[in-house]
């Protein structure tokens, strides 16, 4: 009697524990969908949110694992350790929520890659502490090799969770600046060569004849897949770190799928696998963006060399005066800013919405032009300036900003560099040829707002700041903003 | 090839969810504006901190001094990821929802 009752509510937990992850999957599905229209991005945040704290909370709750001793027993056991796993899920949320909350929007993308990191290193944990199990057990079933879903499950896991970890802190470091790159043709060769060799190694591990307790081959294949994830990104440019964030991002889905897979998880391996294809389509979404890619984003790079830099060499540049400046702009009828990273990291876009809000009091239309991939990331710097209150209705696409750029008075290039560089029209010597850029040089006075004559990220020449129509501002783009907005009040 | 065959028929349920959600991930975001690439990554980010439930049952299932040491580790990193991910992505969307005003 007692064994049915307890075999009904079994049963009965466990479908409760199916369902949450049936509800939680369907609520990444429709989180995602909104996610991707402006409207209900938010909602949908949230929505996925609710869906992974159901998959979480029934987890503790009512998950059962069966586990047959070697005696040929089973015992089915709860989840122990409770007072543990609550103390570090507090201990997540709240660093988690603190650094969410703390970090500098401009910081946002290094914020990214690190989230993401510690998913793949948690993947990779996992794999870590499951392989010595399922190889004590396949051993004590005397097989003679690890040709199971499991053991793939495990490594891949194992592996991609490692190379999404690795190439993300250096993602990381890379972003904010603590390193730089290293562009050695050869490196690229040695990547291949690494990534061949790791399959080959999986392969060679589920080869080998399972013996309880002997480890060290996992060991040493987790120490391989870090240093690859660390060779894979460090020669990739900085400027190309969004692409690569995205597509780490993809990796830890497939690794949060492979452990979905080892325990029969529904929620995992749909949250997972959904991640890597949608992680996949927006990475090539946004090489799309640039024109470029993803291949040339990952073996060619941005190379640093000067192609086009010569024939700018003995060219000079115009200074404007911050009176002229303010002069042009306050009696101009329509004015274009362009904003760059450059803007974001003198935390300038607060002055920026000043002076377009003191030249609109004197009637000068002022619009924004957004490339999609100004900033370090896409959509970046709607994100900056939306964060300095500037009106929604004042940012203006790329394209329907270039419609109007011939009959615009002044483009004001702030902290912006390869999105207006002209090499990419037309230069096709030029590693940025192709890549739609917002038509400064079309605008009747262009005005750079720049730090030096120091080349932009991407390292590449840009003819812009010789043309005939332009004239440079030179300065911190905070400092330069502050005294051209009191420049134009004392007018 | 029986191998293989094999391998098929003992895992078909999850490689038919693997298959299908493959295709429904493409098609769910295949129409993202560029503005919303960055909140979108960051929120799918998130989304893949479901790894989360497995760090969660290996702990559940730890013994040892070592494998739980590992495991809660590996629960904190999950929760990192997690409650990270979600918070950056509503602060990111907090700002698109301010200037609709």
């Amino acid at each position: 009697m007692e064994t049915i009752q307890k075999l009904i509510e079994f049963s009965n937990e466990i479908s409760i524990l199916e369902i949450s992850y049936l509800v939680a999957s369907v609520l990444f599905i429709l989180g995602l969908k909104k996610l991707s229209h402006p409207l209900t991005a938010r909602a949908g945040n949230l929505w996925a949110a609710a869906g992974m704290a159901a998959a979480i909370l029934f987890t503790i709750l009512f998950h059962k694992t069966t586990i047959t001793h070697a005696d040929g027993t089973t015992v089915v056991k709860s989840i122990g350790n409770i007072p543990w796993i609550v103390a570090a899920l507090a201990i997540g949320s709240f660093i988690g929520w603190y650094a969410s909350v703390k970090v500098k929007m401009t910081a946002m993308p290094q914020m990214v890659s690190i989230f993401n990191g510690m998913g793949g290193a948690c993947a990779a944990l996992i794999s870590m502490m499951e392989f010595p199990g399922l190889q004590n057990e396949l051993a004590a079933a005397g097989d003679t090799h690890m040709l199971t879903g499991e053991a793939i499950a495990i490594l891949l896991g194992l592996m991609i969770g490692s190379v999404s970890f690795a190439g993300s802190m250096i993602a990381f470091l890379k972003l904010d600046g603590r390193i730089g790159d290293i562009k050695n043709p050869v490196l690229r060769i040695v990547n291949l060569s690494f990534l061949v060799l790791l399959l080959v190694a999986l392969v060679v591990i589920m080869l080998m004849q399972p013996v309880a307790g002997n480890n060290w081959p996992i060991y040493v294949f987790t120490a391989a897949a870090l240093i690859y994830g660390v060779t894979f990104v460090m020669p990739i440019g900085g400027a190309d770190m969004p692409v690569v964030i995205s597509l780490l991002n993809s990796f830890t889905g497939v690794a949060a799928a492979m452990g979905g897979f080892l325990y029969g998880n529904q929620a995992m391996l749909t949250g997972g696998i959904l991640v890597g294809s949608s992680g996949t389509i927006l990475t090539i979404l946004m090489c799309n963006a640039m024109n470029r890619s993803l291949l040339n984003v990952i073996i060619g790079a941005f190379g640093g060399s000067a192609s086009g830099g010569e024939e700018a060499a003995d060219k000079t540049v115009k200074e404007i005066s911050l009176s002229d400046a303010a002069v042009l702009l306050s009696y101009s009828q329509k004015v274009y800013i362009v904003p760059g990273y450059g803007l974001a990291v003198a935390q300038a876009q607060h002055l920026c919405h000043e002076l377009d809000n003191l030249l609109a009091s004197k009637g000068v239309e002022v619009k924004y032009a957004i490339h999609p991939v100004a900033g370090r990331m896409p959509g970046h710097m709607n994100v900056l300036l939306a964060e300095a209150d500037v009106p929604y209705e004042k940012l203006v696409e790329m394209e329907d900003a270039n419609n109007e750029m011939n009959n615009t008075d002044v483009v004001i290039v702030i902290g912006a560099n390869d999105v207006v560089n002209p090499a990419a029209e037309d230069d096709p010597s030029s590693p940025i040829y192709g890549m739609p850029i917002i038509k400064a040089q079309d605008a009747k006075n262009i005005i750079v707002m720049k730090r030096s004559m120091a080349a932009g990220y991407a390292a590449i020449p840009n003819n812009l700041f010789y043309h005939p129509k332009n004239r440079m501002l030179f300065g911190d783009a905070k400092a330069t903003l502050q005294k051209l907005v009191a420049e134009i009040k004392s007018l | 090839m029986e191998e293989v065959l094999k391998f098929f028929l003992e895992y078909k349920d999850m490689i038919f969810i693997i298959t299908l959600s493959v295709f429904l991930g493409i098609e769910v975001i295949s129409h993202v504006p560029a503005v919303l690439h960055t909140p979108l990554m960051s929120g799918s980010n998130a989304i893949h901190g479901v790894v989360i439930i497995g760090a969660i049952i290996v702990m559940g299932h730890a013994e040892e001094l070592l494998p739980k040491i590992l495991g809660f580790l590996a629960v904190v990193l999950g929760t990192l990821n997690v409650v990270g991910g979600f918070v950056v992505t509503d602060r990111m969307l907090e700002m698109f929802k301010k200037k609709k005003k």
